[in-house]
């Protein structure tokens, strides 16, 4: 008797736990499920928008009228420009200020590092008014280094860095000093090879988030010529271009290309690496 | 010799940083303070300080009360179901499910994808009649309805979006907090037959505190940050119901070219970040990030 209810409360419970894993397995479903859908229409002619058939014919097509219709190459090359002048740069400022923060003493250090976090809520793009007059002073409207100097010194970067070189031994730092190194020779020789899996996690970081970046690109950029990617697809894709939806998808699939097969690709640093500069 | 090398080596390698976060950051703040109580200058009549003006006409500007009930509905709308899913999330990639490395990148993938990207693809989901989720809720005898076009709908459309695409970003924070939760505890909990449900109210939950904290702020500050998919899904309409503070900030300054009044909408969400910004210096950062 006692055996039958126990056996029915197995039964019970391993019915609980089939259900649970099927909303769970549903959950991942319904978030991957806008991607899949954005590829079958990139994939398939106009027609097949909204006909789903396992057969439907195979193309191309999208892509090329999306690739024609609007200058993605260079939009690519536009892109590719803004993200590596800002990555250079953010490495270089970062780690200076990171290293001053972390391995000197000096008046006033904990203020100035305060008033370096007070960027970690007040994104560039939200000051835009001030910002598009300096860069206009500047006479740099319309240029890919004023896409990017407002970001080049990332309080994120400083922070991330400062927390790492905190963890170097000291004992590093004098051997090397001791040897006769000068400040930047220790930085180069002994910190930085030491943070870089820092560097991997700051750069994907970095790297995605530029790459995704619209509104400030959009308030600082009016040509061909300097339009990266999101502020090319916004003219593209505007509702009143009258463009295919699958032509949009394909162009929406294209531009987000790199970094969804670097994703793939980098999977597991990726997720790392958000990890990473998540703890801190 | 040694003493004063020690104080200039500092200040020189802070030197490009803080030249540059001044110029972007600080000084901006400021003078956008500043400009706020000055008139905007047109053609060859000078700003002039008008004092609280523009703070006056904010009040009667009907625009901008709908942009920060717009934006309070949003941040209580997305904040709480981010935090929420993304902790189911991590629960679920950190539990021993098959195929988790799976689900992991269904979760995340959206967050890896350009804002306006996705804005695109759900443009087209939010279609009337023809769009997805009509064609999906037409199955079970519903009517069409224009999502994106009618006042009731569009911010909460927009939500949606917002949560789909932000969830797995903090699934990431939470995936991290998971793993440093010893499993001893979860051992011994299992040993003394404590439900899983008991266990996750009374311990997991209060462990993961502190990033539910940080994770909220964060959440908070992408709801006043993050405009694309306004501009790209409904221009702040229809009849304004569905813009942000942020997106009313960048047209004024943008297309009325109201640069003074636009000044003045900036400090108010300045204000608002800054009361962030003390909520996690004061309570939050002493506990999770100095050591």
């Amino acid at each position: 008797m006692s055996a039958m209810t126990l056996s029915h409360h197995a039964r019970e419970a391993s019915f609980w736990r089939v259900l649970e894993t099927g909303a769970c397995y549903l959950l991942g479903l319904l978030w991957i499920l806008p991607l899949f859908y954005a590829v079958w229409m990139a994939v398939h002619p106009p027609a097949y928008e909204v006909r789903f058939e396992l057969l439907a014919p195979l193309t191309l097509q999208n892509f090329v009228d999306a690739w024609n219709a609007a200058p993605f190459a260079r939009y690519f090359l536009n892109t590719f420009a803004l993200i590596t002048t800002i990555l250079v740069c953010q490495f270089v400022v970062c780690t200076l200020a990171a290293y001053a923060f972390a391995r000197y003493e000096f008046p006033g250090k904990t203020v100035v590092f305060m008033l370096v976090l007070i960027q970690l809520m007040i994104m560039p793009e939200v000051l835009m008014v001030e910002n598009y007059r300096t860069i206009s002073r500047l006479g740099l409207v319309d240029t890919v280094l004023a896409m990017g100097l407002p970001y080049m010194a990332s309080a994120f970067g400083i922070f991330l860095l400062r927390q790492t070189f905190l963890t170097v031994p000291k004992e590093l730092d004098d051997a090397a000093r001791v040897e006769g190194a000068g400040p930047l020779a220790v930085l180069l020789k002994v910190y930085v090879p030491l943070a870089r899996p820092v560097y991997v996690a700051y750069g994907l970081v970095s790297v995605s988030y530029h790459w995704n970046n619209l509104l400030w690109p959009l308030v600082i950029t009016n040509s061909v010529t300097t339009r990266p990617l999101t502020v090319g697809l916004q003219v593209f894709a505007s509702p009143d271009q009258g463009v295919q939806w699958s032509v949009i998808s394909a162009a929406t699939l294209m531009t987000s290309a790199p970094l969804l097969i670097g994703f793939l690709l980098f999977q597991r640093q990726f997720v790392q690496s958000f990890m990473r500069a998540g703890i801190k | 010799m040694k003493k004063t090398n020690n104080m200039v080596v500092p200040w020189l390698l802070l030197l490009p940083a803080t030249v540059l976060l001044a110029a972007f950051t600080h000084i901006p703040a400021v003078m956008t303070f500043i400009n706020s109580f000055y008139r905007t200058p047109r053609g060859n009549r000078p700003a002039r300080f008008v004092g609280m003006d523009h703070y006056s006409s904010m009040l009667s500007d009907p625009v901008f009360m709908a942009a920060l009930k717009n934006n309070a509905i949003y941040a209580l709308g997305t904040v709480p179901a981010a935090i929420a899913l993304s902790m189911l999330m991590a629960v679920i990639v950190n539990s021993a499910i098959r195929g988790r490395a799976l689900m992991r990148m269904s979760f995340f993938l959206p967050t890896v994808l350009p804002m306006i990207a996705v804005a695109n693809i759900w443009l087209f989901f939010y279609t009337p009649g023809y769009g997805l989720i009509d064609q999906f809720l037409g199955l079970f005898g519903f009517h069409e309805r224009n999502w994106l076009g009618d006042p009731d709908t569009v911010l909460g459309s927009l939500m949606v979006l917002a949560i789909w695409k932000e969830a797995g970003f903090f699934m990431i924070f939470y995936l991290a907090a998971l793993q440093q939760i010893s499993p001893t505890l979860s051992e011994a909990a299992a040993l003394e037959g404590t439900s899983r449900w008991y266990f996750f109210r009374r311990v997991t939950f209060p462990l993961l505190m502190p990033t539910t904290l940080f994770v909220m702020i964060n959440a908070i500050i992408n709801s006043f940050r993050l405009i694309d998919h306004v501009i790209v899904m409904t221009r702040g309409g229809p009849d304004n119901a569905s813009t942000l503070l942020l997106y009313y900030v960048y047209n004024v300054a943008f297309r009325f070219w109201d640069t003074a009044y636009a000044s003045a909408l900036t400090v108010v969400l300045l204000a608002v970040l800054a009361l962030l910004a003390f909520v996690q210096f004061g309570v939050l950062d002493r506990k999770v990030h100095y050591k």
